[in-house]
């Protein structure tokens, strides 16, 4: 969903800001000196010499505490080439970029996590293609399928920057011990335990959708994961490119899977009251009954780590912990629901090039994923550096090459539909709207 | 003037019913009158007041129980004030700053709206030239075109410059860091302009005619009688129109978001407000004491400017 | 915050307040010049005709002329500002809406007949309609109400903040507020929304109230009335103050009731004050937006033009559609205009 990145990585725990100032404090040993440090940790950035002085403008949805690890991230590279990195993080993204590009202010770099909106400004030629630096690095460092979402009509515009895994269920742990529940693997096995639970007169799943002007998103993530697990990632890239119409039995099919769960009384919505209270909860605040034991069963993506109140231990031995939503059929794979952001440039100077170029380096992914609470699809970055355990497990399965990984399905389609349409019609089924209806809707949306 | 300023001493003369029937009948209206004017004020105040208990209340009181509930058990904390003031990240620096951007964007942000409409509702009310209606109703039709779409050319206007057909007309402005303050201002003056004129417009133009007629016969200048009489004239019009103008501005989003950007040179409050409260969520804690450091400015500019109500518009008192 | 921080800040601003000094003193300066040397020239030419070398200059006719020159130059500023900052985007928003999505191709009409073939856009209307009845007329009778009835009491300065108070928020603001008060938790759970909290006190079920239509609407048009309400009574309280006294006198000696003294007296008198109200009041609920994106999103049926119109521009990439709805708001403003220029007119005449 469109705004994940502005979700994920605004979303900020308190654990971090221990970390970035620590962080900091290394920052400033390395960074006094570094006007004339040429020395071994500069070497690293001979080749992006040149631009001394030269100032680039980053624009980006990342903000707050999350900008200022991204800054740190990058800062020896500023220190060393010399190069002024300007970021500016803003919750307004989109819509602001749009104005700026329209007005004649385009940022250098933006990090667009919508390949529909990278797409968009592709084709109006606002996009500079990306240099062969950025490319050789990127198809080294990431599976092809991947860098298909950056690249439009054989262009290359971008690498991946940060990522997010959304296959998760997040569970306590430590109530699953308590209560003797198991981890399900199968589609049928979490809807076994979901009985089981729902039998002791508790409600074993909570959601919440709400959030703010982009209130629908969480269940779209629903409809994405469990149409890329009832059909093929071959339906599911028809279905996003609209090869299918959106009214499609099978994508029926897969919605009325989802109501299974969040359509049922029964089910949810622990914490909060009815199925309609999925509509008006707060997707932060969803998960948070976990804790108290009011909820057991929480569908959402990697970064709702950072949601989780200062103390809380996210690890398979804590409080909390996610695991994989499971495949209908796990003899036919494992398929995962991913997102990101990619990093593109409205400007092709050498400075902006160079930025580019490194961010889309191992090198840098490594220096990233040592600040914490980060995620990346880099295969070149070491695992060691990530250190939250849902961090690790995300890069782990982002990684692992027998994984088939799609990219998040709403931010493939046009923004009219992926932004608009369907985040309403989700609303809308929520509460109460049939199946059918709900999707031909959103079809007769879609030119 | 003259002929307005015996309105105060009346108001203390108390009324003299002539019988008893009277009096008590006076009584009761102004009974009820103070009974429903509280129960008005307690609805508009209830909100507010929630939100600012809520202020002073920690985070996890605030978001599981009613504000309400801390007349039953009070618990206060400074910290939600403490996390918006003093809280500081790297990348977006202290509140203070963005309160000194605040001031610098709205202080000329009002000035010129303010008298470039008092000049042109002069214009439009005592100078006699063909056209002028349609102009002036040019200008209030414009009231109604939407910020949203205004933005872009603007925008465009500042980075691109003014070509036609190829010959630069005006170059790009090429503002940078703090000079981006100056786009602000101009953004604000053009948006502001509508109802500005609108406002003043309506008030100027009811100004007694004979005064400006025997100014004219003295031999004064339109300068002159804009200066010297108008201007005085208008002076409790002038500050409405300031006190709103200042409100809006201050708690503008839109504009300071494309024109000014969001880092701490030249972003205002309600950016790095909106920043702090949209990064978690539904952080009550940080919105509900932001929006009270937002509040005090505005208001102490409300009761600093409000003398000049009580002295009452012009309006009406001459014309009738 | 150190001092090197804020003094290119404060320059700026320095600048600033030269520049509005140099071109309104300027201005007025040159307004006051002029005339003079005109005046002066004039009185040359009429002792040269006096002395018979020159013809006569044309009486009468020059004055016109002469008063459209000052006119320009009070007129200047705001024209100025106003084509390049309001006239130019509305001219490039009736072009666009006459565009495709991504401003590719001329499309004709095809963005209209979108608009009303769509079945949401006949809710959209609906919703904005009763926004624009119902919020000028709510808000300037409450504002109206309170600034009779604290007219001259005791503590009206305090009475009057307190209703002022909303208006200092932002509509973001105010919105939050809002949210704040209509919140739901579930029946077994603590209410943190007063409006529940009171529907339990009363012995009540918690209702979500945003989701039903259209409750919802009515409950956010509450939202623009409270913030309003304070714009009309700061207005409509300075127009009651300059009642001349002695009418209010001749008024209490004759024994009118404080009724008869409402609908006789005070309403006529601040009849153009009432006036400025209610065609502020509705055209800024024409516009309105930030309140209907931050408590609901135009979900749950409570969608009103302007946010549509926002969201078909700026997150659709529907720059042609967004610009249709612009242009319709554009028409829902003409009687408005008409009203005033009727008004112009009388006014004028009388």
């Amino acid at each position: 969903m469109a705004v994940f990145a502005r979700r994920r990585q605004a979303i900020v725990i308190a654990t971090v800001v221990g970390l970035a100032l620590s962080a900091t404090a290394c920052g400033d040993d390395s960074g006094s000196g570094s006007g004339n440090e040429s020395s071994a940790e500069c070497s690293a950035f001979e080749k992006y010499s040149g631009n001394d002085g030269k100032k680039v403008t980053i624009y980006a949805s990342i903000r707050d505490t999350e900008a200022d690890l991204l800054e740190q991230s990058w800062k020896p590279f500023a220190d060393c080439t010399g190069i002024e990195i300007d970021y500016e993080g803003s919750g307004e993204f989109e819509a602001q970029l749009q104005v700026r590009v329209d007005g004649g202010n385009a940022p250098d770099i933006a990090f667009i996590p919508q390949p529909g909106l990278l797409a968009t400004f592709a084709n109006a030629g606002k996009l500079k293609a990306a240099p062969a630096d950025t490319k050789t690095s990127a198809e080294a460092n990431y599976p092809a399928d991947w860098l298909k979402y950056s690249t439009v009509n054989g262009t290359f515009y971008g690498a991946p920057l940060g990522s997010n895994v959304k296959s998760f269920v997040w569970y306590s742990p430590k109530t699953f011990q308590e209560k003797g529940y198991t981890i399900p693997k199968t589609w049928d096995d979490l809807i076994a335990l979901s009985d089981k639970i729902a039998a002791t007169g508790e409600k074993p799943w909570c959601a919440g959708i709400e959030s703010g002007d982009a209130t629908g998103w969480p269940a779209t993530d629903w409809l994405e994961d469990i149409m890329l697990r009832d059909q093929s990632p071959e339906v599911y890239d028809q279905w996003v490119t609209h090869q299918i119409p959106f009214n499609d039995p099978k994508v029926a099919a897969a919605l009325d899977r989802a109501g299974t769960i969040l359509k049922n009384d029964k089910y949810v919505n622990a914490g909060f009251g009815p199925v309609k209270s999925i509509s008006t909860t707060a997707f932060q605040e969803a998960g948070l009954p976990i804790l108290e034991n009011k909820c057991f069963l929480h569908r959402q993506a990697s970064f709702y780590a950072n949601q989780w109140p200062q103390g809380t231990k996210v690890a398979e031995d804590g409080d909390v912990f996610a695991f994989y939503f499971p495949a209908v059929d796990p003899s036919k794979g494992e398929p995962v629901l991913a997102a990101g952001e990619f990093t593109v440039a409205f400007a092709d100077r050498p400075e902006v090039q160079a930025v580019q170029s490194y961010l889309a380096t191992p090198e840098y992914a490594n220096s990233r994923a040592k600040l914490g609470n980060w995620v990346s699809g880099n295969r070149g970055a070491d695992i060691n550096n990530f250190t939250n355990p849902i961090d690790k497990l995300s890069v782990q399965i982002l990684q692992d090459q027998s994984k088939v990984l799609r990219f998040d399905g709403s931010d493939l389609m046009p923004s009219a539909v992926g932004a608009g349409t369907l985040w309403k019609a989700m609303v809308d089924w929520i509460n109460g709207k049939d199946t059918a209806s709900t999707l031909s809707g959103v079809e007769s949306s879609w030119k | 003037m003259a002929t307005t300023t015996p309105v105060l001493p009346a108001t203390t003369a108390a009324p003299r019913p002539k019988n008893v029937a009277g009096r008590v009948r006076q009584r009761l209206n102004t009974r009820a009158a103070t009974v429903v004017s509280i129960l008005i004020a307690v609805l508009w105040t209830v909100p507010t007041f929630g939100l600012f208990i809520s202020s002073l209340r920690p985070e996890d009181a605030i978001k599981t129980t009613g504000w309400w509930t801390f007349f039953s058990e009070p618990k206060l904390t400074l910290d939600n004030y403490n996390e918006v003031l003093f809280g500081q990240s790297a990348s977006s620096g202290q509140l203070a700053n963005y309160f000194v951007n605040s001031l610098v964007i709205t202080i000329p942000s009002v000035l010129f709206p303010v008298a470039f409409a008092a000049m042109a509702a002069y214009a439009l009310s005592w100078i006699k030239f063909r056209g002028r209606e349609w102009i002036y109703v040019g200008i209030f039709a414009l009231q109604i075109v939407p910020l949203q779409m205004a933005l872009v050319p603007l925008l465009s206007f500042f980075s691109r410059g003014v070509s036609l057909g190829g010959i630069t007309l005006m170059p790009a402005w090429q503002l940078d860091d703090e000079q981006k303050f100056i786009q602000v201002w101009f953004a604000h003056t053009c948006f502001a302009l509508p109802f500005a004129v609108f406002l003043l417009h309506n008030f100027v133009s009811q100004l007694p005619s004979e005064l400006m007629e025997a100014a004219r016969v003295d031999g004064a200048s339109h300068a002159k009688i804009f200066r010297t009489i108008v201007l005085p004239l208008i002076t409790p019009a002038l500050a409405s129109l300031t006190i709103f103008q200042f409100l809006w501005v201050w708690n503008d989003l839109l504009v300071a978001l494309i024109f000014a950007g969001g880092g701490d040179e030249t972003a205002p409050l309600t950016v790095r407000l909106a920043e702090l409260a949209g990064t978690r969520g539904n952080e009550w804690q940080r919105l509900t004491s932001g929006a009270f450091v937002s509040i005090v400015i505005p208001l102490i500019v409300f009761l600093s400017l409000q003398r000049y109500f009580v002295r009452g518009l012009l309006t009406g008192s001459v014309k009738g | 915050m150190d001092f090197a921080d804020i003094s290119p800040k404060l320059t700026v601003l320095v600048y600033g307040l030269v520049a509005f000094a140099v071109v309104v003193g300027g201005l007025l300066l040159l307004l006051d010049v002029v005339p003079t040397y005109f005046a002066r020239r004039r009185e040359r030419q009429l002792i040269a005709v006096a002395a018979g070398d020159a013809p006569a200059p044309p009486s009468g006719r020059p004055r016109k002329p002469r008063e459209f020159g000052y006119a320009i130059f009070f007129l200047l500023p705001v024209v100025v500002l106003l084509l390049i900052g309001l006239v130019v985007p509305v001219i490039r928003t009736l072009l666009l809406s006459l565009r495709n999505g991504d401003n590719s191709a001329w499309v004709g009409l095809d963005n209209y007949g979108w608009m009303f073939s769509n079945d949401d856009i006949l809710n959209v209307l609906w919703n904005s309609l009763l926004w624009v009845v119902l919020v000028p007329l709510v808000a300037t009778s409450v504002g109206l109400l309170y600034a009779v009835m604290v007219d001259r009491a005791r503590f009206e300065a305090v009475a009057k903040s307190l209703i002022f108070l909303p208006m200092a928020i932002s509509f973001v603001g105010a919105s939050i507020i809002w949210r704040f008060v209509y919140a739901y938790r579930g029946e077994d759970l603590d209410q943190i929304g007063l409006l529940n909290q009171i529907v339990v006190w009363l012995g009540g079920t918690p209702q979500q109230w945003l989701l039903e239509s259209p409750l919802n609407t009515l409950l956010l048009i509450v939202v623009m009335v409270w913030i309003q309400a304070g714009f009309a009574m700061v207005i409509l309280s300075a127009a009651i103050k300059a009642i001349p006294g002695d009418i209010i006198e001749a008024a209490r000696l004759d024994g009118v009731t404080a009724w008869q003294m409402f609908w006789r007296i005070t309403l006529p008198s601040i009849r153009p004050a009432l006036i400025v109200v209610i065609v502020a009041i509705t055209v800024a609920t024409m516009k309105i937006f930030d309140i209907v994106r931050t408590m609901t999103n135009g979900n749950y049926d409570t969608n009103v033009i302007a946010l549509e119109m926002y969201n078909q521009a700026f997150r659709y990439q529907e720059t042609g559609q967004g610009s249709a709805l612009a242009v319709f708001l554009f028409l829902l403003v003409i009687p408005i205009v008409v009203f005033q220029i009727r008004n112009l007119r009388r006014q004028r005449e009388g």
